[in-house]
């Protein structure tokens, strides 16, 4: 038992959720990850461990955050609660085959090796159930482009912290262009010195501010692109 | 959290010509440069500070910028800025623009310290490189150590700074207690140091009449 003042295993499922999502709120890991264990043993299924428990959790760690009630250092104790639970739970959802809602390739562009930001939105995606692929940092245009070769993501997400760094995703999309593949991918951008309006001026389908609109951005975009393909073949 | 925008300082040196005299110059600056302003000795300006705090949520830096200015602008001729773009994403510049304000080149005070060349090539050279100014060498513990929540969590430290390789002091004044305290820093974050010494030539070439830019100069970051 890994809090002194409450045995996890006498909750109920949905008292044990809910204080799952505490714990996650709290950066407490080795509680996370108790919970986690806790449910898998009542027979959850891996799926719904991550999103109702952790999903959950960190959707109402990332609401805290925009509003301002908690910082960087709380949320990345949050993180750090979560990834040790998506570690239990990620060859798991790969054996049972939980639901996959398309692939992602993301990375920190070249000259920027800040990637706070990155990878929450990696994980967070991973936990809407996003296949990641994650170039890491200071990733130069010919990695995007090996990259997009290789995996044919749906989305290429690219992260910058600094303003002299943030050009850089211009150049990438650019050579998208060129070489005629932009329009086969979804364009997330983010970072802290980005907003909509560089988004549109560099040519990115949309600027996420944080990792919880990474997701629901890249949901709805990508529902709205397998809407028109799928027009077109109804056409 | 709430509290006084501002803090008005007089610079205090020589005068330059009678005709710069005879104007009134405001420069508004960032709180982590006052210091340096002040120190040049350039007793034609005053120089108004907005809260170095700000850069926890550079959001608020251009309107803050702008308040400043309308509060001062009927009292002098010339009002100058004295920021870097500091994480805006251009919307700073767009307020100077919009107020007719000048700012002095650089997307951050490192750049400008620097040079703008020069900080090029640094960050060419190591992309991960933190980089220390005076202000922030001395003010590493309030502001890095607490401001990252270090002192509660210092195992955090690895999850902000395992991509940086070096620490780059770029100093404006040769200061041994200083440069003790940027050393210190680098030890505390666990990276090699070094110094490099700028002094304060970019910003006295933005606040000298006789060789600034008046023009109002957009982050060469933004794309127009």
């Amino acid at each position: 038992m890994a809090n002194d003042d409450l045995d996890l295993r006498t909750l109920s499922d949905d008292d044990l959720v809910a204080q799952m999502h505490d714990d996650l709120y709290d950066g407490l890991k080795e509680e996370v990850e108790e919970g986690v264990r806790i449910l898998l043993e009542r027979g959850w299924v891996p799926y719904d461990v991550l999103t109702k428990s952790l999903v959950e959790g960190m959707r109402i760690v990332g609401i805290d955050f925009r509003d301002g009630i908690l910082f960087v250092p709380e949320v990345l104790m949050s993180a750090n609660a979560m990834k040790a639970g998506m570690a239990i739970l990620r060859p798991l959802l790969a054996a049972t085959g939980a639901p996959r809602m398309g692939r992602m390739v993301i990375g920190t562009v070249k000259g920027d090796i800040h990637d706070i930001g990155k990878n929450l939105v990696s994980m967070m995606m991973e936990g809407a159930g996003f296949e990641v692929v994650d170039l890491g940092v200071n990733n130069g245009v010919e990695k995007y482009l090996e990259a997009i070769e290789r995996h044919q993501p749906d989305i290429v997400g690219m992260s910058a912290l600094l303003t002299t760094t943030m050009p850089y995703m211009k150049v990438v999309i650019d050579v998208m262009k060129e070489k005629g593949i932009r329009n086969d991918h979804i364009v997330l951008v983010g970072g802290a010195p980005l907003n909509d309006a560089f988004a549109e001026a560099i040519g990115a389908d949309a600027y996420c501010r944080d990792a919880a609109a990474a997701v629901e951005t890249a949901r709805t975009l990508l529902a709205r692109r397998q809407g028109t393909a799928q027009a077109r073949v109804n056409a | 959290m709430s509290r006084a925008l501002e803090t008005e300082v007089d610079a205090a040196g020589d005068c330059p010509a009678d005709e710069t005299r005879a104007r009134k110059v405001l420069v508004i600056a960032c709180g982590a440069l006052a210091r340096e302003a002040l120190a040049l000795g350039l007793n034609w300006i005053d120089v108004a500070c907005l809260p170095a705090s700000l850069h926890n949520r550079p959001e608020r830096i251009p309107e803050a910028m702008r308040a400043s200015i309308r509060a001062h602008r009927a009292a002098y001729d010339e009002i100058l800025c004295l920021y870097g773009d500091c994480g805006t994403g251009g919307e700073l510049d767009r307020v100077l623009k919009e107020e007719g304000v000048a700012r002095i080149a650089g997307a951050h005070c490192y750049a400008f310290y620097a040079g703008e060349d020069e900080f090029a090539a640094l960050a060419e050279e190591e992309p991960g490189t933190f980089y220390l100014t005076d202000f922030l060498a001395r003010h590493f513990d309030a502001l890095v150590v607490k401001g990252l929540g270090l002192d509660r969590f210092p195992h955090l430290r690895d999850s902000y700074f395992s991509g940086y390789r070096r620490v780059v002091h770029l100093a404006q004044f040769d200061d041994p207690d200083t440069t003790a305290k940027a050393r210190a820093a680098a030890t505390r974050l666990g990276l090699p140091y070094q110094r490099r010494f700028t002094g304060l030539g970019g910003i006295a070439a933005f606040l000298d009449p006789a060789k600034r830019d008046r023009a109002n100069k957009a982050a060469a970051a933004w794309p127009t």
